[in-house]
């Protein structure tokens, strides 16, 4: 420890001692940096998991008719791959990785504001994953509600639902207390001159979702209540049988649900926000337009649950506002994208690893963001609800979306997490192999939903066959894209070179850190007195000792 | 360097503010998950208007008017407490505190023997007996068939909400017991002096003076047979002296109290007085 200190190199994080041995000392943790850790292995293995059953899923669908699995097999394996990917992946997702690893050295502070409360939610997650778990084995069958959970069939399946939406409520009770902590943590915990408008792109999304963990959490969290109430209690709110309204699950349900979209794909765009500016060496154009629009998303993003329900029965002036408020929330998302790309415009573009996974999000997100103005058209719909369409549209913004910006925000951030580099030219290959993988696999869906394919359907009429066909194909090349992406990042993780404190070249707080950070991540408290996306030292350091390349790019500016 | 770890230290010490917005957030999240609950009561009632009607005149307006009286109450002795304590006045927070917890307690027990009379009279979410009690509303004109399931409806709102709120009510009590249980063994602050020697005692006198130098207490004049004189302080602590922790954890209860409270107020005349 002297020998270090007297080298003036802090240790790591991971050098640190701890108070618990072994696996106690992460898993006991209430260090922000072992917390978010704990959470990316937590969170990737449900993915993988997830995947799997995506993979099932899409074989059983190559050919028309049953090929494996009976269909009440089928029904449980969309409803678990569903449950598992939204609840489990998705919505921790990257506030719970990155928002608790980078969230608080962007900030410039110590940790999160309640360092024991951000290791409870942790444990809630696992608790509530146990239990969704524990559900599967437990009922007289497989869950088959679908992954919405949908009353009346909720109360009369003899699946064990009342557990697996039990697990789901300690999940939300989970996002609940992430949100609550770092909401408090943007309030109160910013460095000397870290001003609201200070904060990197990223803390802002990570604070707008924040704002929609907390706010619309609780209300699927006592629908879900009321869903165990119905099975045991006898009352019946949602059960028609027993006088209530299964609309009003429906709508309770959305509620939520909507507005838990923002919740998984504002942070993403907080990570593209941060990966395009430092891979283009400027200020990031219109920064309080993306620091509002986030802001704005969150709140029009809480109004439109209705677009799910336009075929459930609503009044006709109710869908038209819906449909209207959807149109609207599409609004703050084009004011981002047009800023990324006039961020492009005369940068010094360099296509490392994580700009690819950035550039592609912007791609795919667009298609899943347009397809999803068709969706909100309130004629289009009634053609559109419940086909495949709708599960293309949500696989390219969610997958597309919040899957490619976690999956940059990895690569970006991997460096500073671990202090080594995972070797970068496989990585490119990676994206490439998951980026037509990804588009094969899904973009057949639409065109076989426009035609009528309904979603969750076991079998289909002949002339689906072949977008079926080339969407299994699609997922054998992007499940071999991830799985090598994983396997590249693994033996980056045990074989890598010795990382930079600040590989990109980014300008955020994060990049003044050591890879990895030290336990109090900052030795002396910063003082922030520029812009975040300021790369003017940067640039002059990389001058000060130029390579060639630089020297061209000096001469073409 | 010393600034900087001034700044550190400073750091470390817990974060009052902070802990009041976490709270206030936490406060959202329970006002949204009763709006659930809310959103429910507001449509079933608009559609079912007759039915709520029918299910209110059940309920017993004396005992819920009872109950809110309580509740009002122990929002105020909450609000006391916590005014005792910024005061340093730790005897006072404790006895309020005490008194805060017991209507909570009596709330309770009201609320028990509300729910075991109706229990005992068969009224209750999912009851054959109460479905038939309703189909003879139906029959006696008292309600519109079409208006039946308001009945339901409303007596499965009304345990699901006043048993959620009495849930609140028993976590709240719980923590406020935790935060009393804490006061109570912050010690007093306590000294003991012998300062006086024996025959330095004989024919004085032992006077306590306010800051103004007005004569509070004086004792006898000591004689030859007084030994020693032990001087013993027992004095509740300044505000300066409170445990930031307590009094922030006992604020939060008390935030926390006063929307077990609020809801209520919600409550009370939605279930009790539309009839």
């Amino acid at each position: 420890m002297s020998q270090a200190t007297a080298q003036n190199i802090p240790l790591s994080f991971y050098e640190e001692k701890s108070a618990y041995p072994g696996i106690f000392a992460w898993i006991f943790s209430t260090d922000h940096k072992r917390i978010g850790l704990l959470y990316m292995f937590t969170i990737l293995s449900f993915f993988l998991f997830g995947m799997s059953m995506g993979f099932l899923i899409r074989l059983e669908k190559m050919f028309p008719g049953g090929q494996f699995f009976q269909p009440a097999t089928y029904n449980a394996l969309f409803t678990i791959h569903g449950v598992v990917m939204i609840f489990l992946f998705v919505i921790p997702g990257i506030p719970a990785v990155f928002g608790n690893f980078i969230l608080p050295i962007q900030l410039g502070a110590e940790d999160v504001a309640f360092p024991r409360l951000n290791l409870l939610s942790w444990w809630l997650l696992v608790i509530g994953a146990l239990v969704i778990f524990l559900s599967l084995f437990t009922g007289s069958k497989l869950p088959d509600t679908g992954w919405t959970f949908y009353a009346p069939y909720n109360t009369i399946t003899t699946a064990n639902i009342p557990m697996a939406v039990f697990g789901a409520f300690l999940v939300g009770f989970s996002s609940i207390l992430t949100g609550l902590n770092f909401i408090t943590t943007v309030h109160r915990l910013r460095a000397k001159g870290m001003t609201f408008f200070r904060m990197p792109l990223f803390a802002w999304s990570i604070y707008a979702t924040a704002w929609i963990q907390i706010l619309a959490t609780p209300v699927v969290g006592i629908t879900l209540l009321l869903v165990i109430a119905e099975r045991f209690l006898g009352v019946g709110v949602f059960n028609p049988s027993k006088s209530g309204d299964p609309l009003m699950y429906q709508h309770l349900f959305w509620i939520y649900s909507h507005p838990a979209v923002y919740i998984m794909v504002l942070p993403a765009m907080g990570i593209v926000s941060d990966i395009i500016p430092t891979f283009c060496k400027k200020p990031i154009f219109g920064y309080k337009a993306i620091a509002f629009s986030s802001m704005s998303i969150a709140f029009i993003g809480y109004l439109v649950w209705g677009h799910h329900m336009f075929t459930s029965g609503m009044a006709d002036l109710a869908r038209v506002v819906f449909s209207f408020l959807t149109f609207f929330v599409a609004v703050p998302t084009a004011i981002k994208i047009f800023n990324w790309t006039a961020t492009l415009y005369k940068g010094s573009i360099e296509l490392r690893a994580p700009m690819l996974f950035a550039l592609s999000f912007i791609f795919l997100f667009s298609i899943g963001g347009l397809t999803g103005v068709m969706l909100g058209t309130l004629n289009l719909d009634l053609h559109l609800h419940d086909t495949s369409f709708v599960v293309a549209h949500f696989h390219y913004t969610i997958f597309g979306g919040f899957g490619f910006a976690l999956f940059g925000g990895i690569h970006y951030w991997f460096p500073k997490m671990f202090g080594k580099m995972y070797n970068e030219t496989r990585a490119k290959w990676a994206w490439l192999l998951l980026f037509i993988g990804f588009n094969m696999t899904y973009f057949p869906l639409f065109l076989a939903g426009l035609e009528g394919m309904p979603r969750r359907y076991y079998d289909y009429l002949p002339k689906f066959a072949p977008y079926h066909f080339w969407s299994t194909i699609g997922s054998w090349i992007m499940i071999s894209g991830i799985l090598f992406m994983f396997g590249n990042l693994l033996h980056g993780l045990l074989r890598g070179e010795k990382a930079d404190d600040n590989p990109w070249g980014g300008s955020t707080l994060e990049w003044q850190v050591p890879s990895p950070p030290p336990l109090v991540n900052f030795t002396t408290p910063p003082v922030v007195n520029k812009d975040p996306y300021d790369f003017s030292d940067i640039l002059k350091k990389r001058n000060s000792s130029p390579t060639p390349q630089d020297q061209e790019d000096k001469g073409g500016q | 360097m010393s600034a900087h770890a001034a700044e550190l230290a400073v750091h470390e010490h817990k974060d009052y503010t902070g802990a009041k917005i976490g709270m206030w957030m936490f406060l959202f999240t329970e006002v949204l998950l009763f709006g659930g609950l809310f959103l429910l009561y507001a449509v079933y009632r608009a559609e079912y208007p007759q039915g709520f009607h029918q299910g209110g005149l059940h309920l017993d307006v004396f005992l819920g008017a009872i109950n809110t009286i309580i509740l009002l109450t122990s929002s105020l002795t909450m609000a006391l407490s916590i005014a005792a304590i910024q005061r340093g006045q730790k005897g006072l927070a404790i006895f309020f505190l005490s008194f805060t917890i017991l209507c909570g307690a009596t709330f309770m027990v009201n609320k028990y023997f509300e729910w075991s009379k109706k229990i005992h009279h068969k009224i209750y979410p999912g009851s054959e007996a109460l479905a038939k009690y309703v189909d003879n509303m139906v029959e006696e004109g008292k309600v519109p068939p079409q208006q039946k399931s308001g009945v339901l409806l409303f007596f499965s709102l009304y345990y699901l909400m006043t048993g959620l709120h009495g849930l609140h009510v028993l976590v709240g009590m719980i923590a406020m017991a935790f935060i009393l249980r804490k006061l109570l063994k912050q010690p007093f602050v306590h000294h003991r002096w012998n300062p006086f020697q024996k025959q330095e005692l004989q024919g004085c006198r032992l006077v306590l003076e306010d800051p103004n130098g007005q004569t509070i207490w004086k004792s006898e004049t000591f004689d030859e047979t007084v030994k020693h004189v032990d001087v013993e302080f027992q004095y509740y602590p300044a505000p300066k002296h409170v445990h930031p922790d307590d009094y922030v954890a006992l604020e939060n209860t008390g935030l926390y109290w006063h929307l077990v409270d609020l809801i209520w107020i919600f409550l009370f005349p939605l279930f009790y007085l539309i009839s």
